[in-house]
């Protein structure tokens, strides 16, 4: 566990975007960085110019085109490309992966595993929805799987400000790697057992955070935005405990922590399509108008099946989900919103 | 009658080593002394490292005496040994003199002491295998069963000499077994089978015999020890001791210890992962995981020592026994309604409590016909991956698998006994699911869970506990109902085995109607109170409705009453 070992092997970061890129500096911090993206032209770049997603990159950070020269040359590897492209590229890169591996992956979102998913069943159970590190074990033999989840914007990561992380992984190995290879005097790093609700947190984040961009969108201030922030952290905890997590990671850093950072940062990708949202436009113009995925849409549109399933309370999400899908505009889902009959605070600890 | 007639072949198999010198499980008993001496020094090391100081040490060994004495006042039993009572206030004793306040003073006799109690374990724990005695249980069984066989079977009494029937006409072995035979030259392997009577050892013990399998060795619940017959079998076929009174971190880490040398040495192994017979009647969902753990931890230091990996490669093969009849079927299901969701302790006393008693089942048993089927499951590695043919890991898209990788960490193979834990509880879940696979559905299982099933829906108002309160005449079910839902259940069944979810005994196919009465004959034949019968209207009745909802119970976990 030395240092002399770190420097031998480099470590993977597959996916170049924004995230990834932040990523990829912190870790070169301390060790060689093989940094995959898809395209080639990104590659080049990453090469030539040392840079990646408007970001500088550190020396010790080299592109590669190649998942095989990155399961070859890399143990320790961290996936974080869009949850879209998640399984295919897992699906590619299985070939070269090895029980040894170990993959900390920094994408939040989920992943629908029935083919027809478009013929519109109005539930989905938990055996249909697979987290990231589920997709791994599915689709490779890497078993020492962990993930990455906290309020770490990319930007502010990108200008060296103080921030800290979650590594969860049900094994100490992997919390101990994490540990080792991002930590640094201005990121902190946690450990968590709880894999599947530090997950859960990250995922279920992006529909609150939609909600926040709203709000701001209304032209809202501080005050709602809190009664967003906590109500939706209690969905949340609804939603993630019938998917398998437990109360204690909503309540951490990678919980109410990431929750507070993107509901509050107008420069976060879920932010903004709430924001648009509410001065008028629709999903579609949004979309078409935006060049790195908002998980949350796609993270509404699953939740809100999970829920019917479940018979989870959760007034936000579907909300969000018909103005989303169904054509309400958010001042109507608003004032459903405060006309909803609530009863108790807190009822989950 | 067969059970499955596609992949059941009776055959006769030669032992897959010759002679009994080459068994490591006779290697094993002629080294003894010297094993019980590896046993008890790695113990110590495992016990000492979990413990900061001799102080924290000296209060494990502290509560360890305590909980001892406790067991010797409390529950006490035949087979325990004259001198616990003198023992353990000896060790009380002892521990007085090492004062607190200077505690790295007495380190050498808080150590001492531990050895004292961890040798006194391991060799309680100690298996006493004797190839000579094995050989003439072996005879005994086969000679006294095949009589009893061909007394019942063949008319006549004087047929009571005629070889026309055998044993493995009753039990039938199917699945993967010409793949344990590759599986147990390759390599060591962990027979891991459900549970549900203490019949299963026995059973197991001849079918590891009738493959031509070397003795295994297993842990047999002390209480076993008890009754003189179970004994006598025990202590022939290899068995070592498991006192589940003894829950205490040092007779556990000895335990552990023992079993995990064992497998090093390339003894193949038994063990129930259920820990005990079902209560409920239902597949085992939990395991307990300690010795699949130790099967881990023997597998990595293999790889650590090794080198060669195949040679050294651990195999875990699930079995699932399948019966109609569970003599203890009635104070199972008893124990497991009064105690559900609570662990008590509580007192062996149920049908097989005593040599007659087992006899006399054993005689009924083989008079009328009740079948059994072992299913051996196909083989997997440590890490729950299916082992081909020749024992080598493969992964879903067919491709070979290194074990080692698993254990490797930065270019090395290395011991986390943390990562080792989240191994086994994976395998554990893999298991289960094994389980549940190899499950063979008999008629008599499909009706008890039809008719438990009709009832449930019919008062669904009641809780579990007042529905079984329900009266004879409340709970008769009308046969025109009962065959409908029947045939739902086994077109379910029938899906569910086409999709490899489940195995179905060859009895399953036929007219609806001699599938039906196949079920309600063997359904519990022995009980006195029978718990599904047809009365002179030919409408179903239950005799005793604890012990339907125990064979119901069997069928569970398939998501079966959706259908029904």
């Amino acid at each position: 566990m030395d240092s002399k070992m770190l420097s031998e092997k480099p470590v993977g970061v597959v996916g170049a975007g924004s995230f990834g890129t932040a990523i990829a500096n912190i870790l070169a911090e301390k060790s060689k960085v093989l940094l995959y993206a898809r395209n080639e032209s990104v590659v080049d770049h990453i090469e030539k110019k040392g840079i990646s997603s408007g970001q500088l990159l550190h020396e010790n950070v080299s592109g590669s085109n190649e998942l095989e020269e990155i399961a070859s040359k890399c143990d320790i590897i961290f996936p974080i490309v869009p949850s879209s492209n998640f399984r295919s590229l897992i699906k590619d890169f299985s070939e070269y992966l090895h029980p040894y591996h170990i993959l900390i992956h920094g994408t939040k979102g989920l992943d629908v595993s029935i083919q027809d998913e478009t013929q519109e069943s109005t539930k989905l159970n938990r055996n249909q929805v697979r987290t990231m590190s589920e997709i791994i074990q599915d689709e490779s033999l890497v078993v020492r799987v962990g993930c990455l989840a906290g309020p770490n914007l990319a930007r502010e990561l990108a200008d060296k400000q103080p921030a800290a992380t979650v590594v969860a992984s049900h094994f100490d190995e992997v919390i101990q790697a994490g540990i080792r290879l991002l930590r640094n005097d201005r990121f902190q790093v946690y450990g968590s057992q709880d894999l599947i609700g530090v997950e859960l947190c990250g995922v279920l984040k992006n529909i609150i955070a939609i909600a926040s961009g709203a709000l701001s969108g209304m032209g809202y201030g501080e005050n709602a935005r809190a009664l967003l922030i906590s109500r939706g952290m209690v969905e949340m905890i609804y939603l993630g405990r019938a998917l398998g997590g437990n109360t204690e990671a909503f309540i951490g850093l990678a919980g109410v922590g990431d929750l507070v950072a993107t509901c509050s940062s107008t420069l976060s990708r879920n932010f903004t399509v709430g924001y648009r949202l509410a001065q008028g436009e629709n999903l579609q113009q949004i979309t078409d108008s935006m060049d790195e995925t908002a998980e949350g849409i796609n993270t509404i549109r699953i939740a809100k099946k999970l829920t019917n399933f479940y018979k989870v309370r959760a007034p936000i999400l579907e909300m969000l989900h018909k103005v989303l899908f169904e054509n309400l505009t958010v001042e109507e889902a608003l004032q459903y919103l405060m006309k909803y009959p609530l009863n108790v605070d807190i009822d989950f600890l | 009658m067969a059970i499955d007639g596609d992949s059941y072949v009776k055959k006769i198999f030669d032992p897959i080593l010759p002679g009994s010198k080459d068994w490591p499980v006779v290697q094993l008993s002629k080294d003894r002394k010297q094993f019980i001496e590896s046993v008890i020094n790695e113990s110590i090391k495992v016990i000492t490292a979990a413990h900061a100081d001799s102080g924290s040490l000296k209060e494990e060994i502290e509560q360890t005496r305590f909980k001892e004495t406790l067991r010797v006042k409390q529950n006490p039993w035949n087979v325990d040994p004259d001198d616990d009572p003198a023992f353990w206030s000896g060790i009380k004793a002892r521990l007085l003199k090492t004062s607190n306040s200077d505690i790295e003073m007495h380190k050498d006799s808080i150590n001492a002491i531990l050895h004292e109690i961890v040798a006194r374990y391991a060799n309680e724990i100690r298996g006493n295998f004797r190839p000579s005695r094995y050989k003439m249980t072996r005879t005994i069984v086969k000679f006294g069963f095949k009589r009893l066989l061909n007394a019942s079977r063949v008319k006549g009494f004087a047929s009571i000499w005629s070889n026309k029937v055998t044993l493995q006409d009753k039990i039938q072995i199917t699945g993967e077994f010409e793949q344990l035979r590759t599986l147990a030259k390759k390599g060591t392997v962990i027979l891991v089978p459900t549970h549900f009577s203490n019949l299963d050892s026995i059973l197991i013990g001849w079918v590891i015999h009738a493959l031509g399998l070397p003795p295994f060795i297993y842990g047999a619940g002390l209480n076993l020890f008890n009754i003189g017959l179970f004994a006598y079998f025990m202590n022939s076929l290899g068995a070592y001791k498991v006192d589940r009174r003894k829950k205490n971190f040092i007779y556990l880490e000895t335990l552990k210890t023992y079993s995990k040398m064992a497998t090093i040495k390339g003894c193949h192994s038994l063990f129930f992962p259920g820990g005990t017979r079902s209560r409920s009647g239902k597949i085992e969902k939990k395991l307990k995981l300690g010795l699949l753990g130790s099967a881990m931890e023997a597998q990595r230091h293999s790889l650590q020592h090794g080198g060669n990996e195949e040679a050294n490669k651990v195999f875990v093969v699930p079995v699932v026994i399948n019966y109609h009849f569970v003599l203890e079927a009635p104070a199972l299901i008893n124990n497991y309604l009064q105690s559900k969701g609570q662990e008590r302790y509580y007192v062996e006393n149920d049908s097989f409590s005593n040599s007659y008693k087992i006899l006399m089942f054993l005689f009924k048993f083989f008079t009328k016909g009740s079948d059994i089927s072992v299913s051996i499951g196909k083989g997997l590695d440590l890490l729950g991956n299916y082992v081909d043919a020749e024992g080598n890991s493969i992964d879903k898209k067919g491709r070979f698998i290194n074990v080692a990788d698993y254990f490797i960490s930065q270019g090395n193979v290395t011991a986390d006994l943390q990562r080792e834990r989240e191994y086994t509880r994976m395998l554990g879940e893999v298991i289960v699911k094994e389980f549940h696979r190899n499950n063979h559905v008999f008629s008599s299982h499909l009706a008890a869970f039809t008719a438990f099933e009709i009832l449930k829906k019919r008062y669904s108002h009641l809780d579990l506990y007042d529905l079984l309160r329900v009266s004879k005449e409340d709970s008769t079910i009308g046969y025109e109902e009962f065959r409908n839902s029947f045939e739902v259940a086994l077109q379910h069944i029938y899906q569910l085995n086409n999709e490899g979810k489940v195995g179905i005994a060859s009895h399953l196919r036929g007219d609806l109607n001699e599938v039906i009465d196949h079920g309600l004959y063997n359904m519990g034949m022995y009980h006195s109170k029978r718990p599904l019968l047809k009365n002179k209207q030919g409408d179903l009745i239950s005799n005793d409705l604890n012990t339907l909802f125990y064979y119901h119970n069997r069928l569970s976990g398939y998501g079966l009453e959706n259908a029904i």
